[in-house]
């Protein structure tokens, strides 16, 4: 054998023996086939501790895969090829794959302590009675501050656009959040299809561009906490996370109403493991266990029950549970025809070109 | 022997067709269709009538541009001196390192170094002039854009002043050239393969770059690339993400045919 023919032979040699080396690893864990529930999930988006505990009581084993964005995920779900007996879209995905016959519904039998999760999150319109998805957190978008670096505290989506923030404001780059505050600062519904209101959104938008210094996404977190900028949009559970690590920083939900969204379990019309998934539901329902998962992550949770095992300082701050009045001023995003979706793009494209 | 050779070649055409071949043919099929899976040729009107899609392609020429500038000018006289000096080895070694790292690792370092509380800013509050906006301009930009791009530069320039036959060089002093003479009449015109695989090699990528667009640029910089991405996975319009690629590759064909120019002629001669 000649050398070229040995080297191929020892790279081929080694490969097989890595692999047979994870086989056999995750076999030594009591990975197999059988009794793992595979969680397809955000990234950081459950408390590792919870998930070693349901490991303990169930004797089932999970395996988390992750997304990043909710289409990536809808894309390898629709493909097809994936085990994942369970997924967190939010809710205008959940519509969106209900529709596309992706999801098996939930048997609400099988489930106990659903009476745990508040009314306000039941019943949405994108799930009529929830009988495809279980709420896992729920946020808001809103306006975070530094009080160090801005004179007075910033309380309206219209002080955005005020001289004062002049290349000081990072906004996030996402197109139907964006266009959520354009639409909202003119009084209007965030689902709006009428492309002349979504023009208008959008040059209501393009005026703010003086005062943006970024449009980034998930660094807004890194930059705030370190002073980068002084105001910024950004999502309540990010802003908890900010918050811990920079006093100054505050969160607000404007007055005028904002997005209220939902991240929400779902059982994927692909998963294998049915029982498991109900077992999981189950342990996610538990006070107790959505109190944990809320502490860790630092979005809302809506399990009342566990809401009240929460610190009182969390609990009544307005930012991540506000009152019943900022609760009814919020609007939910509804699964939008491609058409529209491809619009919002567009013009959020020209934003980014404008600014 | 033959039908042995013919084998041999057996993993490479798989290769071609698998991955090169058919993801382009692939581009080109979907780029035909709109976002409701109907055959159309709008994707490419519209990408021809909007101004947003051909100020964006400016915008990605232009900034390319800059970037495959300013790497040359810092490239050329780096392989230059790489290639007079002693430990060579080492130091291309040194050059090639950075190029092991992660990309996306490389950029968070740069946030670091750059932003109001970083090295870079420090530095200035010494002369008291900072802090300073540094990230998310331009000029950020281009630097962190060089920094990557460099290595793949100075690579092939410094191999084709490797392959130099030194006795040109004596002869054209010899013959009373002087060092700028030599320089721009010998060593210049016999390394330009170097310095067109360095251009292909930086350019192109370079029109598509999108991730460091909105770490570094913070989104003031809007590339093709930003589109693309936008286009398949947020608005899921497939058709119209493969009609902006399909513009890049035929740019990338474009580039390809300018800079290998030369090439060809000479084979022509050569006959």
């Amino acid at each position: 054998m000649n050398k070229l023919g040995r080297i191929t032979l020892v790279i081929l040699v080694v490969c097989a023996a890595l692999f047979g080396g994870t086989v056999e690893l995750q076999k030594s864990q009591g990975y197999t086939q059988a009794n793992t529930l595979t969680l397809y999930n955000w990234g950081d988006y459950i408390d590792p501790a919870l998930v070693k505990k349901f490991e303990r009581q169930t004797g089932y084993h999970v395996s988390i895969e992750t997304f990043d964005s909710n289409e990536a995920m809808y894309t390898k779900i629709k493909q097809g090829g994936t085990a994942y007996d369970l997924a967190v879209p939010s809710e205008y995905m959940i519509e969106k794959m209900r529709k596309a016959n992706l999801l098996k519904p939930i048997d609400h039998h099988r489930l106990t302590g659903y009476q745990n999760i508040g009314t306000n999150f039941l019943n949405q319109p994108f799930d009529p009675g929830n009988r495809y998805s279980l709420p896992y957190f729920w946020g808001t978008l809103g306006i975070i501050y530094n009080d160090q670096l801005v004179k007075k505290p910033v309380t309206h989506w219209a002080d955005l656009w005020s001289p004062d923030y002049r290349g000081q404001l990072m906004v996030v780059d996402s197109a139907r959040d964006m266009m959520a505050v354009g639409l909202i600062s003119n009084g209007r519904s965030v689902n709006s299809t009428n492309p002349v209101v979504l023009k208008a959104a959008k040059d209501k938008l393009d005026q703010m561009a003086p005062n943006v210094k970024a449009i980034v996404a998930d660094e807004i977190k890194m930059y705030m906490v370190q002073n980068e900028a002084s105001v910024a949009v950004t999502w309540s559970g990010e802003a908890a996370e900010m918050l811990a690590n920079n006093p100054h920083l505050h969160y607000v939900i404007p007055a005028e109403g904002s997005n209220l969204w939902f991240d929400n379990l779902v059982i994927p019309k692909t998963a294998k493991h049915e029982k498991a998934a109900y077992a999981f539901l189950n342990f996610m329902l538990t006070p107790k266990n959505a109190a944990q998962n809320a502490a860790y992550i630092g979005y809302s949770t809506p399990n009342i029950p566990a809401k009240s095992l929460l610190p009182k300082s969390t609990r009544t701050n307005p930012g991540y549970y506000p009152s019943q009045k900022v609760l009814n001023r919020l609007q939910v995003y509804s699964d939008l025809s491609p058409t529209t979706v491809g619009l919002y793009n567009d013009l959020f494209l020209e934003f980014k070109m404008q600014h | 022997m033959r039908k042995k050779q013919w084998l041999y070649y057996l993993p490479y055409i798989l290769w071609i067709i698998l991955f090169v071949l058919a993801p382009v043919a692939l581009i080109v099929y979907q780029s035909f269709f709109d976002i409701n899976g109907q055959a159309t040729l709008a994707n490419y009107a519209t990408y021809f009538q909007s101004g947003t899609y051909l100020k964006m392609t400016l915008n990605s020429l232009w900034y390319a541009f800059l970037i495959t500038l300013i790497t040359l000018l810092f490239s050329y006289p780096t392989a230059y001196w790489l290639h007079q000096t002693k430990h060579k080895q080492l130091w291309l070694l040194l050059i090639i390192l950075p190029t092991w790292i992660n990309l996306l690792l490389k950029a968070y370092a740069f946030i670091g170094i750059f932003s109001q509380d970083g090295a870079i800013n420090h530095f200035l509050g010494w002369f008291g002039i900072g802090p300073q906006q540094i990230l998310f301009t331009n000029f950020s930009f281009l630097v962190v854009a060089t920094y990557i791009e460099i290595p793949f530069m100075i690579l092939p320039i410094f191999n084709s002043l490797e392959e130099l036959n030194p006795s040109l060089v004596n002869a054209s002093r010899d013959l009373g050239a002087s060092n700028w003479q030599t320089f721009t009449k010998v060593i210049l015109p016999l390394t330009m393969a170097g310095v067109k695989a360095g251009i292909q090699a930086i350019f192109i990528p370079s029109l598509s770059l999108f991730m460091l667009t909105r770490l570094i640029g913070g989104n003031r910089v809007i590339t093709l690339g930003t589109a693309i991405e936008e286009h398949f996975l947020t608005t899921m319009n497939w058709g119209m993400g493969s009609t902006i690629g399909v513009v890049l590759i035929v740019a990338m064909g474009l580039i390809m045919l300018m800079t290998g120019e030369q090439k060809a002629k000479k084979k022509v001669t050569n006959k």
